[in-house]
């Protein structure tokens, strides 16, 4: 196995982990672009997500078709509880401190992982998730497995679906109004709270489908698997420039390929140090993040 | 002032109250056990739960302890080393025990050996295989054997019976138990005469494998050595499949109850284990018999072991006559029995010397991931 090879086999690697932190992070981005909030509790909406997944694939075996059904039940539930959090949690908040809404999400992330520790049907023990029986595909000598084929795929499809909608709907257009400017957008006969509402409602989807896909690679669902994804897809989103739909996307699959290039050719233990260390480098050099704009503060 | 004289009323009741409760419990003898109820190794904790609680209602049954009943006090530590260490300081300041079962890994019974010692608790842990658990002091025993003879089983296993000669390496390396038995299986195998090809880690608690498998894969390894529990064992398989390689994967005790908790991509493995339920050996079959009937399932090898670990210390208790810990202790290092685990004595270093048995993972005729007997490996 020659070191070209080898790296090739890495990249693979690293895209299928990075298209995941992607798919997460756009839902941060996306929250912070409207309402300025750090959503923290989206990485346990992402195990929300894979919960929803679980319940579908364990009642009806996995098939093509089951899977996609448990990618609709999944986002769809968690589409439910994102709008939920907004209503409940973060809208009576929407005039106060930053601080204040931020200190929220932690609670709400809190909540979210110790509700489902002690909730029934989700319980504190890891449990397997049910997925696809792995096929493999070597293209020449590097091996590429149809799991990270179908993590790929479906979340350059979900990003696409987004670019979409957020550039060439009504939609889409309301929520870039009330991101540039919440009280013009509003006299302008815009539902703000629908757009917001509508906002959570479109990352949560996402996240449950990151959970799913994330699930179906590393086939184990419990309820602190969000956290570190959370983590990672957090810091993929500033890298990218947080607020920036690309540079989420960006971000995300520049940290998979940073973390497994890391543990491929330097050391597994350096592997997250690595990954914060190129975001701390460009927040260095371009404070905005990658693909962020820079917004001087309005007096 | 009236005040003040119903808070004195108010504490001299609560002090009688607490005088008179402290009478009622000297009626039992409270034994403590700390063990991951819930979390990633909350199969074994549940199982070894219930069985010392099935020795202890056995022993009750029986007449007790020099008189008394066993109170068994069960702490969840969810395999988290800080939380072992509160649950700690809870049994001993709070509940008063008279010894201590626990914890169940290493890292976690690491975490408390030393105040054990320091206060003189006995602690006897049922599974704790790592080397260094009994070297804080005489206070502290374990049920299991330990990791350099593990590894030593594990090294020759794959080199004899399996007849490779380049294995690999993948492990964690912030878990004691899997350190260990990483440095003694590498010892072993090279002194056979075999060559470790790639050594691999990864942090507890990671999810992603594939780019230290890309480098072992690299490697041209005959067999994979994966020391780790079974929720990651579970994990790692799926992606070692997942990357094209088909050699067959090893580990410990660690594997035990893998069958319940891993795809198709484990059959063909191997481990290492204390015990096999389909033992012939006449207290297996008995302690097979009972825990089925009791609690419906095929208890695991860490059940049998806090079973035997139950046992060596009320049979300590009861030889010392007195719940003066010295007395206890060294009525423990006199413990000389056949259990259901093998035949328990202690060596100066308070390990039992006792054989090990090798598992391999089958596809049963229902279907079911289950396992087969490969060999027995004496000390």
């Amino acid at each position: 196995m020659g070191f070209l090879h080898e790296f090739l086999q890495q990249m693979v690697n690293g895209l299928s982990l990075g298209s995941i932190y992607a798919l997460l992070a756009l839902g941060y981005t996306m929250v912070y672009g409207i309402v300025k909030l750090i959503n923290f509790a989206h990485g346990d909406i992402l195990m929300l997500g894979a919960f929803g997944g679980f319940f579908v694939l364990a009642a009806y075996g996995v098939t093509p078709l089951t899977f996609v059904l448990a990618l609709l039940v999944g986002m769809i539930v968690c589409a439910v509880v994102g709008i939920v959090i907004e209503k409940t949690c973060y809208k009576p908040l929407r005039n106060a401190p930053r601080i204040n809404a931020l200190i929220t999400a932690i609670g709400v992330s809190i909540f979210i992982e110790n509700g489902a520790r002690v909730v029934k049907v989700i319980g504190p023990n890891p449990k397997e998730f049910p997925t696809f029986k792995t096929v493999n595909f070597p293209i020449g000598d590097v091996n590429i497995s149809q799991i990270q084929i179908i993590v790929f795929v479906v979340s350059i499809a979900l990003m696409f679906l987004l670019t979409y909608i957020v550039n060439h709907t009504k939609l889409g257009k309301a929520m870039r109004a009330v991101s540039f400017d919440r009280p013009a957008a509003y006299l302008m006969g815009i539902n703000v709270d629908w757009i917001i509402s509508f906002t959570f409602a479109l990352g949560s989807a996402l996240a449950a489908a990151a959970g799913i896909l994330f699930a179906s690679a590393y086939p184990q669902v419990e309820p602190y698997m969000g956290i570190i994804p959370g983590l990672k897809a957090f810091v993929a989103a500033v890298l990218g420039g947080i607020g920036s739909i690309p540079g989420a996307m960006l971000g995300g699959f520049i940290m998979g390929i940073a973390e497994t290039l890391t543990k491929g050719f330097i050391s597994s233990q350096l592997a997250d140090a690595i990954a914060f260390g190129i975001l701390i480098l460009i927040l260095v050099v371009k404070p905005s993040g990658i693909l962020g704009k820079n917004v001087s503060e309005k007096v | 002032m009236l005040k003040n004289r119903l808070l004195l009323a108010g504490i001299i009741l609560v002090l009688v109250f607490s005088l008179i409760s402290g009478c009622n419990e000297s009626k039992t003898i409270k034994i403590g056990t700390i063990q991951p109820i819930s979390g990633q190794v909350s199969a074994y904790g549940i199982q070894t739960r219930d069985a010392i609680a099935m020795a202890i209602e056995e022993i009750n049954a029986n007449g007790g302890v020099l008189g008394k009943k066993l109170e068994l006090i069960v702490e969840d530590d969810e395999a988290s080393p800080e939380k072992t260490t509160n649950a700690f300081k809870k049994l001993t300041a709070k509940d008063k025990v008279v010894a201590i079962i626990g914890a169940l890994t290493s890292k976690c019974t690491l975490a408390i050996t030393k105040e054990a010692q320091a206060k003189k608790v006995v602690l006897i842990t049922s599974s704790s295989t790592n080397d260094t658990v009994t070297d804080a002091g005489e206070f502290i025993f374990r049920a299991c054997y330990n990791d350099s003879f593990q590894g030593q089983v594990n090294a020759k296993f794959a080199y004899e019976t399996l007849k490779a000669r380049r294995a690999a390496i993948l492990y964690d390396i912030t878990n004691d138990y899997s350190k260990g038995l990483m440095s003694n299986f590498k010892a072993k195998f090279e002194e056979l005469g075999g060559q470790i090809v790639a050594i691999e880690s990864y942090s507890t608690g990671d999810k992603d494998f594939n780019a230290q498998l890309t480098k072992i894969k690299a490697s041209q390894p005959e067999v994979l050595f994966i020391p780790d529990y079974y929720s990651t064992i579970s994990l790692i398989a799926k992606q070692v499949r997942g990357q094209g390689m088909t050699i067959p994967m090893m580990g410990g005790d660690g594997w035990d109850e893998i069958t319940n908790n891993a795809g198709d991509e484990v059959i063909g493995c191997y481990y290492s284990n204390h015990y096999s339920p389909d033992s012939d050996d006449e207290d297996v079959k008995a302690f097979v018999t009972k825990f089925r009937e009791k609690y419906n399932i095929t208890p695991n090898a860490l059940a049998a072991l806090g079973y035997d670990a139950a046992y060596i210390l009320a049979d300590a208790i009861e030889k010392a006559g007195s719940l003066d810990p010295v007395k206890i202790q060294q009525a423990m290092m006199e413990t000389d029995k056949k259990m259901v685990t093998g035949y328990i004595r202690f060596n100066e270093k308070r390990n039992p010397v006792k054989s090990a048995v090798m598992l391999k993972v089958v596809k049963g005729a229902d279907g079911k991931l289950t396992t087969e007997y490969a060999g027995t490996v004496n000390p």
